[in-house]
């Protein structure tokens, strides 16, 4: 095999730097049929692959911001919706508060007055009871008395003026007494 | 140079397999074409032709890459092992294809104008131009070429060369009578393996290299006018 190698080497002394015309021919044809390949086959289908999928993604990503954009859209509604609802809500509250107050305040004058009149009644009603007893009672008081007195006395005190007088300065007395120890 | 036609039978047969299917979700095998795919459509052409008419030349970028990767991977397969490219006819084909190409598009672009943009640059003194001129016209269309194809042409025929000499290295060694001489070969063997990985990544490098230079060069003939 070493003996082959030599003798290649040196075979006629050729340069390696002088082609074969034949190794020249075969690369070329070569070439060319790989080339025409790539050309009508390899290149069109790998771009038409890649545009495919260039297209389906960013297809995918339109639509996908279509679909964020529609639902940022309903949320925005939601949120508006959920403002006003809030609103209605405090608004109802508020009026409803007022209305109670409003109610409470009207329970409570209705009330007051009420006592205000019981009471003013009550008072009416001793009043007059006490003006009828007094009445009565000074009635009663002075017959009582006079007779009483003309019992004691043993006559008749038939001068009435008198006697009436008699009785109501008693009475004055009495009323006074009693006045001044109720103090 | 069966192995040629091979490569263009690996690689139309697996794109278009992997290709055919189109669907959104990728499958495994649809999923490693569409990552080669996408590595010379966007790292390579995208990035160095720029955004609006890179798709125009990303079939031959992508073919240019897949070929040499493959012709020249063909160097690490046991049995093969033979780079397509450690012939230099193959590397001068690629290396006319594209040097033609480039120089198409100039011309397309800015008319025969052209010529003067790539070898007459902007912004310099009168007085330098003498110099600078011819320097830019045998850089740009002598030596560009020559670099083009001799670049992946000698790293194939070196890697080549180095793991063949380490294999006849190591059996000269085993041969010996010698017992200390027959335990180096192990350490050549050491060597050898260590190549090879060299080799697998300077491959799939030169593949790499060879494609990235064909964009930066139709990029130069493109915008001309701002370089």
């Amino acid at each position: 095999m070493n003996q082959a190698i030599i003798s290649a080497a040196t075979e006629g002394g050729t340069n390696p730097l002088v082609p074969n015309p034949w190794e020249m021919l075969v690369v070329f044809a070569g070439f060319a049929l790989l080339m025409f390949i790539v050309v009508k086959y390899v290149v069109p289908m790998f771009e038409k692959t890649f545009a495919e999928r260039a297209e389906a993604i960013e297809g995918g990503i339109a639509k996908a911001e279509k679909a964020q954009a529609e639902a940022s859209a309903a949320l925005e509604e939601y949120k508006a919706q959920l403002t006003e609802a809030r609103t209605e809500a405090n608004r109802i509250r508020e009026e409803a508060r007022a209305e109670g107050a409003q109610i409470l305040a009207e329970l409570k004058e209705k009330a007051a007055a009420e006592s205000a009149r019981i009471t003013a009644q009550a008072h009416t009603q001793i009043e007059s009871e006490r003006q009828a007893a007094v009445v009565s009672l000074r009635a009663e008081v002075g017959t009582l008395a006079t007779t009483l007195a003309s019992r004691i006395v043993g006559e008749a005190l038939s001068d009435d003026a008198r006697s009436a007088r008699v009785v109501d300065r008693f009475l004055a007395d009495l009323e006074n007494q009693n006045a001044g120890v109720a103090k | 140079m069966l192995l040629v036609i091979l490569s263009v039978v690996i690689i139309g047969t697996f794109f278009v397999i992997a290709a055919r299917k189109q669907q959104l979700v990728p499958g495994k095998l649809q999923f490693a074409g569409e990552a080669a795919y996408s590595f010379v459509r966007n790292s390579i052409a995208k990035d160095i032709i720029g955004g609006r008419d890179f798709m125009k030349y990303v079939p031959l970028l992508f073919t240019l890459f897949f070929f040499i990767l493959v012709n020249n991977i063909y160097g690490a397969i046991p049995l093969i092992q033979l780079p397509t490219f450690s012939h230099v006819g193959g590397a001068y084909v690629l290396a006319a294809i594209v040097y033609v190409t480039w120089i198409a598009v100039g011309v397309r672009k800015s008319g025969l104008k052209y010529f003067k943009l790539a070898t007459v640059p902007s912004g310099v003194p009168f007085y330098i131009l003498p110099i600078v001129v011819p320097i830019e016209i045998i850089s740009n269309f002598l030596v560009r070429p020559v670099t083009h194809s001799l670049r992946l042409f000698a790293t194939m025929l070196a890697g080549h060369l180095i793991i063949m000499i380490s294999g006849a290295g190591i059996e000269y060694l085993v041969m010996q009578e010698n017992v200390l001489l027959k335990g180096a070969s192990v350490l050549v063997l050491g060597g050898a393996i260590a190549m090879y990985m060299l080799e697998a990544l300077i491959m799939v490098l030169q593949a790499y290299v060879f494609t990235l230079l064909t964009a930066i060069y139709i990029e130069g003939a493109l915008h001309a006018d701002s370089h």
